[in-house]
């Protein structure tokens, strides 16, 4: 039997609306996968650390407080330096297309959503970007 | 194996790795429960269990932090359901634990029941021994008290620490749920709330009700904690504790874990020898024994041992 595709959804920085993460935890459960939720204001520290810990195959990052360019660098940079580089990122909120091109070149953040995405299109995205790399020792 | 050696000396990406793959319970996952199993046996593992909103991961998260400041290193596998109808889960127990971390002798794991009672206890029991093995002082178990499967799990446990709360049903509730018999120490949570007493004399009074004598001469105590403010939490983890002794000291450890690994043995024994039968026995005549019972020509135990007589016959 194949495994699920594990998927950490977190909240990134200070600000309080997390209504979207959590139609995004839903929608993502109802497609069969499953979704570590850690709620509101994590620090990248914190991301990382559950996304290590929970061996999860992507990170989802919804960000609406406006620090996407600060914040979500530093997350994927700490996955590279922790051996993680091989977890897709994904982020929603509101995020410029001047700013959604950056992210997506130099940060290494695979795709990018903003409001009015369909959440077919993401579960279509991470099931096609997902690296389900075999456990090697 | 590589990764038991690593998760060993503390790396915790090749200890997260090593979950995942025994809980996919395939052929690698023998070759490193093989690698691993001679370095369990060690850890106190502790169960905690009790009706959702009880305040059990807030709890978990107290006692995990109390360990902690006395240098005990601790990993917490948080269980939660999978959703029936599309096999996926929402995991959520780690929003109350945040306070874990940033802590490297702390791990905290997340899992899906993923289906079937046999399976998730296999899934849990495995993923248990990956954390006694990579050298964990306390393993706690947390599980959702609400169905056979996550009680069966809370019993494999060393120490199975009952959740309960004021003002939840009556005392014949907590006698249907069946979670009683399994407690080694009752925790009644949010004590701060109205009718605490009433709750726990109702529990006091339960462990009253049967012959008098309590399973390996240990008495549960009743410990009342707000887990909020921390308060008596010490006391809960000292109770669980004191249990993990009286276990130690009279050789009850011993006895418990042999017979948790017969169980063990017996279940997997079974599932491979259904696994092979299935295998040798032809599929017309599979198709055949089922139509017939479909057909009500004949019953299910005459068919299961139609279908065995002819596989031990073959082989």
């Amino acid at each position: 039997m194949e495994r699920p595709i594990r998927v950490l959804v977190a909240k990134p920085g200070l600000d309080g609306h997390d209504r979207g993460a959590k139609v995004i935890a839903r929608a993502l459960r109802d497609a069969g996968m499953e979704v570590i939720y850690t709620g509101l204001q994590q620090t990248p520290q914190m991301i990382v650390e559950a996304a290590l810990q929970e061996d999860v195959d992507c990170i989802g990052l919804s960000i609406l407080s406006g620090a996407h360019m600060t914040l979500l660098p530093k997350i994927t940079t700490m996955l590279r330096e922790n051996d993680g580089a091989d977890i897709l990122v994904v982020a929603g909120g509101i995020i410029s297309d001047e700013d959604a091109l950056a992210l997506r070149n130099d940060h290494g953040i695979a795709g990018i959503f903003g409001p009015g995405s369909s959440t077919h299109a993401i579960i279509d995205f991470i099931r096609e970007h997902v690296q389900r790399s075999s456990v090697e020792g | 194996m590589e990764l038991v050696a690593k998760a060993r000396a503390g790396n915790r990406r090749a200890l997260a790795r090593l979950i995942t793959l025994v809980e996919a319970g395939d052929a690698q996952a023998q070759t490193a429960l093989a690698a691993l199993y001679p370095y369990t046996g060690n850890a106190h593992i502790v169960g905690v269990t009790g009706a959702p909103g009880t305040g059990k991961s807030t709890l978990v998260t107290q006692l995990a932090l109390h360990w902690r400041s006395l240098g005990r290193t601790v990993a917490v596998l948080a269980v939660d359901p999978t959703s029936p109808f599309s096999g996926g889960a929402i995991l959520g127990d780690r929003i109350r634990m945040q306070s874990l971390g940033g802590d490297s002798g702390c791990y905290i794991r997340s899992m899906a029941s993923r289906g079937s009672l046999g399976g998730l206890s296999r899934a849990t029991g495995d993923a248990v021994k990956v954390l006694d093995a990579a050298g964990f002082d306390i393993v706690i178990v947390e599980t959702v008290g609400a169905g056979q499967a996550e009680v069966e799990i809370a019993r494999e446990a060393h120490s199975v620490v009952v959740v309960e709360v004021p003002g939840m049903g009556d005392d014949i509730q907590a006698i249907k749920a069946g979670i009683l018999e399994i407690a080694d120490v009752f925790v009644v949570n949010k004590a701060d709330r109205e009718g605490v007493e009433r709750t726990v004399r109702q529990l006091q009074m339960m462990l009253h009700l049967g012959s008098g004598e309590h399973r390996d001469g240990w008495e549960p105590p009743i410990v009342q904690t707000v887990s909020n403010t921390g308060k008596n939490i010490a006391e809960a983890a000292a109770a669980v504790e004191r249990h993990f002794e009286h276990l130690k000291s009279n050789n009850l450890l011993e006895l418990r874990e042999r017979e948790r690994i017969e169980r063990e043995w017996k279940m997997i024994m079974r599932e491979r020898l259904l696994r092979q039968l299935l295998q040798r026995l032809e599929p017309q005549q599979y198709e055949h024994l089922l139509n017939q019972m479909a057909e009500r020509q004949l019953d299910p135990y005459a068919a299961a041992k139609q279908a065995i007589e002819t596989v031990l016959e073959l082989s």
